[in-house]
């Protein structure tokens, strides 16, 4: 076969082509590899998996449960025992829509080595609802009257005390006392004389004490220490966390119950050391809207935000606090303030710092909230090389004047709009979650876990590690110290804005500095 | 209607579609070649649609790496055939096939979440036109005109004495 020049341009013309895009292709792809890996192989940020505890072994752990309200509920879900009612709710919703998956997830959950053996809750509708639900010929579980029936009865190992936040102390003292390991809802305490009563019965007590604070368990705030102890961010200087809630549920209006009356309600137990009043429902399901049974914002909600950041941190409790705001979305009768800013200062903290020595230091944290918009600000902290917003993702965008990375800047290897670090372990996996609160907590990182590519429920894992602790012992994540912290910091926010004064801490004498004629607690509590 | 083969013009533009097309083919195919970080878990983690389940079950760790090579030696051989002009139609059926699994993973219907695109799509997108564009060239080589297909087989310029 004879080839013409024009045959030869006709039959190899795509030759130029392809030699050009592929030099293109593979100037272009290498670099964008090679720009990851500089940065990642900078970073050095390794996401790491929560550590395994050793499973649960010998005869099932007794548990007894105080409160079967919302939380409670959801904290026996955890444990593995759900009620007939929700069963049907969720397998309803599933029909109704497929990525609905809180049916499927909670069959899918690992099974704990515990046994439901009591119930206490003061009203009858409930308390019956757990026995109706649970009980089955080989798990008979058993009403209580009262927590120390419960705890004295000699039949329960461990207590999961889910009620509002005047009894979380007296009874996890009465539980410990009597070397029941007892699970606390936050917060921890009620004032600020029961924190440090509790914290003597847990040092005292063979018991384990774990307090609530689920979000330990989660995945991204590992990674997230991960990322702060390796001085990705430099000198963080402030830290912004929010609550931004706009819904009757989210402010705690939630419903009463229509069975719910003096003859169903033990309304003397559940005033316990509250101030006398007559029956009144809205006091028994709307609890968390008064001082004398809940701790309003400061107590209910920036302890999630503040333990969140203590568990990355470790900062401790800040040096003074700062708070104020007022009752300005929800005029019904509460009185706890439904928009309230606290400023805790931290002035010896540091994260770590890339410029010149003893330049930076100090750290002030800020929590804004507000139960009248649901506009989703997120959780920042804001260091000198990078910033970092914490949820249940992660995201990490360098600073554009950062020391650390200035080379890197410099050669536009680094973007200050192009995050360096992003970790979302439930991108791949939408699903449908029912509620705005739901969501406020999901978005927090409060919910939900996910280890490999599986949704897992952070309080089942903190439930398991306190369980297995009690039997093999181990450190836990939110102990009595953590704790500690978090009530501490809780009730001085509190204080702070009733007084509308600073209020210190002694870090030498772990003491909150008095303030003549103030009684600390008579102040949380009245009001 | 102008037969394809007798319109000159309407050759040249099929021959540029043909060559434009495995040029896109080829150069997705190189870059992801040349960065070995690169991996499909997101666009398939991220699947929606009737086909969503598949696509996730793409993405277990046993099979993504099988699933990330076959995407770039795919898309590699969809390149190279359209550009050089040879094997065009295997390249053109094998293009169809990977554009309809693209435009399944994230059809542009009606209610499914529009992830990543420039502009704004219903039932009909980029990836869907491309899929018929290489339907075009499936229907209608021209690698025996254009291509290293004219070096071995020559199409045959009789066309002229055809008409009756």
């Amino acid at each position: 076969m004879k080839w013409s020049r024009r045959d030869v341009i006709k039959g190899l013309g795509g030759l130029p082509i392809v030699g050009a895009v592929w030099w293109a292709g593979a100037v272009a792809g290498s670099e964008k590899g090679r720009k990851r890996s500089e940065i990642l192989e900078q970073l050095n940020i390794t996401p790491s998996l929560p550590s395994p505890v050793p499973a649960v072994t010998g005869d099932p752990i007794k548990i007894g449960i105080i409160g079967f309200g919302i939380r409670g509920q959801q904290l026996c879900r955890a444990l593995g025992y759900a009620t007939k009612a929700w069963l049907a709710d969720m397998a309803q919703l599933a029909q109704e829509n497929p990525k609905h998956t809180a049916l499927a997830d909670f069959k899918a959950q690992e099974k704990l080595n515990v046994r439901m053996a009591g119930v206490c809750d003061v009203f009858d509708v409930r308390a019956q609802m757990a026995l109706d639900s649970f009980e089955s010929d080989d798990n008979p579980i058993k009403r209580y009257r009262t927590y120390t029936e419960m705890i004295r009865s000699g039949e329960i190992d461990a207590v999961v005390i889910a009620t509002p936040d005047h009894w979380h102390a007296p009874m996890a003292i009465e539980a410990l006392n009597h070397n029941v390991h007892a699970y606390v809802e936050k917060p921890m305490t009620h004032t600020i004389s029961e924190t440090y009563a509790l914290r003597d019965a847990a040092r005292k007590s063979k018991a384990l004490l774990m307090v609530g604070h689920q979000h330990r368990q989660t995945l991204s705030f590992k990674t997230a220490q991960d990322i702060v102890q390796k001085g990705t961010l430099g000198h963080v200087s402030l830290i912004q966390t929010n609550t931004n809630r706009n819904d009757d549920n989210g402010a705690w209006n939630y419903d009463i119950h229509e069975q719910a009356n003096e003859g169903t309600i033990d309304w003397e137990q559940f005033l316990g050391n509250a101030p006398e009043v007559p029956f009144n429902k809205n006091h028994f399901f709307r609890w968390r809207k008064w001082w004398a049974y809940g701790s309003g914002l400061s107590g209910d909600l920036m302890t999630h935000d503040y333990d969140r950041l203590n568990c990355v941190l470790n900062m401790g409790i800040p040096n003074a606090v700062f708070a104020s705001g007022g009752i300005y979305t929800h005029n019904d009768g509460r009185n706890v303030p439904d928009v309230l800013n606290v400023n805790m200062e931290f002035p010896d903290f540091s994260t770590g710092s890339s410029q010149k020595k003893g330049k930076e230091k100090g750290m002030t944290f800020v929590y804004s909230a507000t139960l009248g918009n649901g506009f989703g600000r997120p959780t920042i902290l804001m260091g000198h090389d990078a910033t970092m917003e914490l949820g249940n993702r992660l995201t990490v965008w360098p600073d554009g004047r950062s020391t650390r990375y200035a080379d890197m800047l410099e050669a536009e290897k680094m973007h200050p709009r192009t995050p360096i670090y992003q970790y979302d372990p439930a991108a791949n996996m939408p699903d449908a979650i029912s509620s705005a609160t739901s969501q406020y907590f999901a978005d927090k990182g409060l919910m939900w876990t996910y280890i490999n590519g599986k949704k897992v429920d952070s309080t089942f894992l903190h439930m398991r590690e306190w369980l297995s602790a009690t039997r093999n012992g181990g450190t836990l994540s939110c102990g009595i110290d953590e704790g500690f912290d978090e009530a501490i910091a809780a009730h001085m926010a509190g204080v702070s804005f009733k007084l509308g004064r600073r209020i210190e801490w002694d870090p030498k004498t772990e003491t909150i500095i008095p303030i003549e004629g103030v009684d600390f607690d008579e102040v949380l509590l009245n009001r | 209607m102008a037969r394809i083969d007798q319109n000159l013009y309407l050759k040249n533009s099929v021959v540029l579609l043909r060559l434009f097309i495995g040029w896109h083919f080829l150069y997705e195919a190189v870059i992801k070649l040349y960065n070995p970080d690169w991996t499909a878990f997101g666009y398939l983690a991220t699947a929606q649609g009737p086909l969503r389940g598949f696509y996730v079950a793409l993405t277990n760790e046993s099979l993504i790496g099988t699933v990330d090579m076959l995407n770039t030696f795919t898309l590699l051989f969809v390149g190279l055939t359209l550009t050089l002009g040879i094997f065009e139609k295997w390249g053109a059926f094998a293009g169809i096939g990977i554009l309809a699994l693209y435009y399944l993973a994230h059809p542009p219907f009606p209610g499914a979440i529009q992830m990543n695109v420039e502009g704004n799509y219903w039932f009909v997108n980029k990836i869907l036109i491309e899929l018929i564009a290489c339907a075009i060239i499936l229907l209608y080589p021209t690698g025996r005109y254009f291509g290293l297909g004219h070096l071995f087989q020559p199409e045959q310029k009789t066309l002229k004495t055809e008409n009756p």
